[in-house]
């Protein structure tokens, strides 16, 4: 009882301070719990802030991870005994397939918070994924597709993964195209996001279905990876790389939400004071 | 150096994945912030123009 | 039914039950369904020159493909179903864009949003007079589509089934993205983007029942699947529907 006493007068301040644009920052915050950090994190000045701060670190990071998996991938591992050195690709693609669904997977959950609790920097987030999701999964297909021609002898065959992968594309153009053919942005917001939970109910129906087709019109099933398990030396720049996209992404998705939020709020005192500020 | 650059035949593949990494990351990293500079271009721009009008009604306020 | 009765029985006795749900204030929701359907019926007639333009379209699409592809009857016949199927939801997108946008318009959605009605129940009627309307003329013209494309006889039958459950439920995945859209300055090209998704599976299951007809394999398991679908989406589209409504009128 005690604990949740404390822990209110804690959360009566965090509110407060959620609200002045001159708190005392979110040094003092971590010491509380948890969901008060989330909730004082929700306010679009603290959250320009610490995003701001804490992006820079998050792009270094995935430099360095880029780096290390790349070297580790295009110079230590050593050439595939059957795809030679064109199976160095894969350092690239299948991370950015990882992404592809990881991406539209926390698009969807930022849009069911922003359509359940109405939150507009969970609005913000479920928007500002998109470009990147429909960015990973443009790479993902031009990718495979420089994969497929030297491998398989053409640059497109219609099989389970890249039809998944092309319809996956074309879910993202569309919440990008819903919310942009709205005039009131937050409204824009909330359909996209419907569109996006929408999408992730399909998606499966979508993946299963094409199987289904594939096996019916037998001949183009490649599997990528046969299924021989992969070497020691490829399988870590691999995961280096595929953690390295996460860093990216978590760095970007803070990055395009700041300017998000700007925009939404510029009428708003916080941005009019920082805009200035920043002039002189 | 050229062996590696040669990817064992498949440079012509390759390198053209790696370069789409690249580009389209550098696009997705980039466009946000130049959205940004407009935005704030635009921000400022309002400001100051809020700035004269008010400092003008209250010429006009002064003078009658 | 039966505690329909017991409340007339516990009323006023003899009375029938339109006699009670109209002496009730609040109109019944299957009146009020009812209601709904024959004003887009009456509304549909009085537009009635417009219900053509998809059933030519079709035919216009339909007879093109012997000049492009040359009128061989056997290539014709072989790829009919298939093209038949697509040109069926091709013609279905221009109207599906238009489901919601008068009404919201004129205000008529907020009205619905007002009613004591379930509003997912309402969207579920406008889907079924948007399909009587709009789709099932289509589907009466497909003899003679199926004609000049040189569809096997054997396979007519099977192509308007899969086309009854296939289009009902393409209908229904589109009015959830025409609500969505009816808030948006103009749609045009954005439904097709967003509808492409949904429906890929759709024709995926269709065009693998007419296959399997046309070659002479069993062709009931991928139609048990879209009859399946069609029941899960008779439950769920209206409910997203319904929120997609919510969005558009709620600024």
């Amino acid at each position: 009882m005690l604990r949740n006493g404390q822990a209110g007068v804690v959360g009566e301040r965090a509110w407060k301070w959620g609200r002045v644009p001159e708190h005392p920052g979110f040094r003092n915050m971590s010491r509380s719990y948890v969901p008060h950090f989330i909730h004082w994190l929700g306010s679009p000045p603290n959250f320009y802030r610490f995003a701001g701060n804490v992006r820079p670190w998050l792009m270094a990071a995935a430099l360095v991870c880029a780096v290390i998996g790349l070297y580790g991938g295009l110079v230590l591992a050593p050439p595939d005994y059957q795809q030679g050195d064109a199976y160095r690709i894969i350092f690239i693609h299948v991370p950015s397939a990882w992404m592809s669904l990881f991406i539209y997977a926390a698009m969807a959950i930022a849009g069911l918070v922003a359509l359940v609790w109405r939150v507009k920097l969970a609005e913000v987030i479920a928007m500002e994924c998109a470009p990147i999701g429909a960015a990973f999964t443009l790479i993902t297909l031009l990718t495979g597709s420089l994969w497929g021609k030297p491998m398989w002898g053409t640059w497109w065959t219609w099989g389970a993964r890249l039809t998944s992968e092309l319809v996956l594309f074309f879910l993202y153009l569309g919440v990008i195209g819903l919310y942009n053919a709205f005039e009131d942005r937050r409204r824009g917001a909330r359909a996209a996001s419907l569109l996006a939970l929408v999408g992730i109910v399909n998606l499966p129906i979508v993946h299963y279905s094409v199987v289904w087709w594939n096996t019916l019109h037998q001949g183009s099933t490649v599997n990528l990876f046969g299924h021989s398990s992969i070497a020691p030396s490829m399988l870590w720049p691999l995961l280096v790389m595929a953690l390295a996209t996460h860093l990216y992404f978590f760095a970007s998705i803070l990055g395009r939400a700041r300017t998000g939020l700007l925009s939404l709020e510029s009428g708003k005192q916080w941005v009019r004071q920082l805009v200035t500020d920043t002039s002189r | 150096m050229t062996q590696f650059f040669a990817m064992g035949g498949y440079a012509v593949y390759v390198w053209p994945a790696y370069a789409v990494f690249f580009i389209v990351l550098a696009w997705d990293w980039f466009a946000p912030a130049l959205r940004r500079r407009r935005l704030t271009r635009q921000l400022r721009g309002r400001i100051a123009r809020e700035r004269t009008r008010s400092a003008r009604a209250a010429r006009a306020e002064v003078t009658t | 039914m039966a505690s329909l009765t017991q409340t007339v029985d516990r009323g006023t006795g003899t009375m029938d039950v339109t006699a009670v749900a109209r002496s009730s204030r609040r109109p019944g929701t299957w009146r009020a369904c009812r209601a709904l359907l024959r004003r887009d019926f009456v509304l549909a007639w009085r537009r009635r020159g417009e219900l053509f333009l998809p059933l030519l379209y079709a035919v216009i699409v339909t007879a093109l493909f012997p000049f492009a592809l040359g009128p061989e009857p056997e290539l014709l016949g072989r790829i009919a179903g298939g093209v038949l199927l697509v040109i069926v939801v091709l013609a279905m997108l221009p109207a599906l864009e238009a489901m919601f946008r008068a009404d919201l318009e004129d205000g008529t959605l907020e009205q619905w949003l007002l009613a004591p009605q379930p509003l997912a129940l309402l969207a579920l009627t406008r889907v079924i007079a948007h399909w009587i309307t709009t789709v099932l003329p289509l589907i009466v013209v497909m003899p003679l589509l199926g004609a000049l494309l040189d569809l096997p006889m054997k396979v007519l039958p099977i192509l308007i089934v899969t086309l009854l459950l296939a289009t009902p439920l393409i209908a229904l995945l589109g009015a959830v993205l025409s609500a969505l859209a009816a808030g948006a300055r103009r749609s045009g090209i954005l439904l097709a983007l967003m509808l492409l998704p949904l429906v890929v599976p759709v024709v995926i299951f269709a065009a693998g029942a007419i296959a399997a007809a046309q070659s002479g394999m069993p062709y009931l398991a991928p139609l048990t699947w879209l009859a399946a679908a069609l029941v899960l989406a008779i439950v769920l589209a209206p409910l997203a529907c319904a929120a997609a409504l919510r969005i558009a009128v709620e600024s």
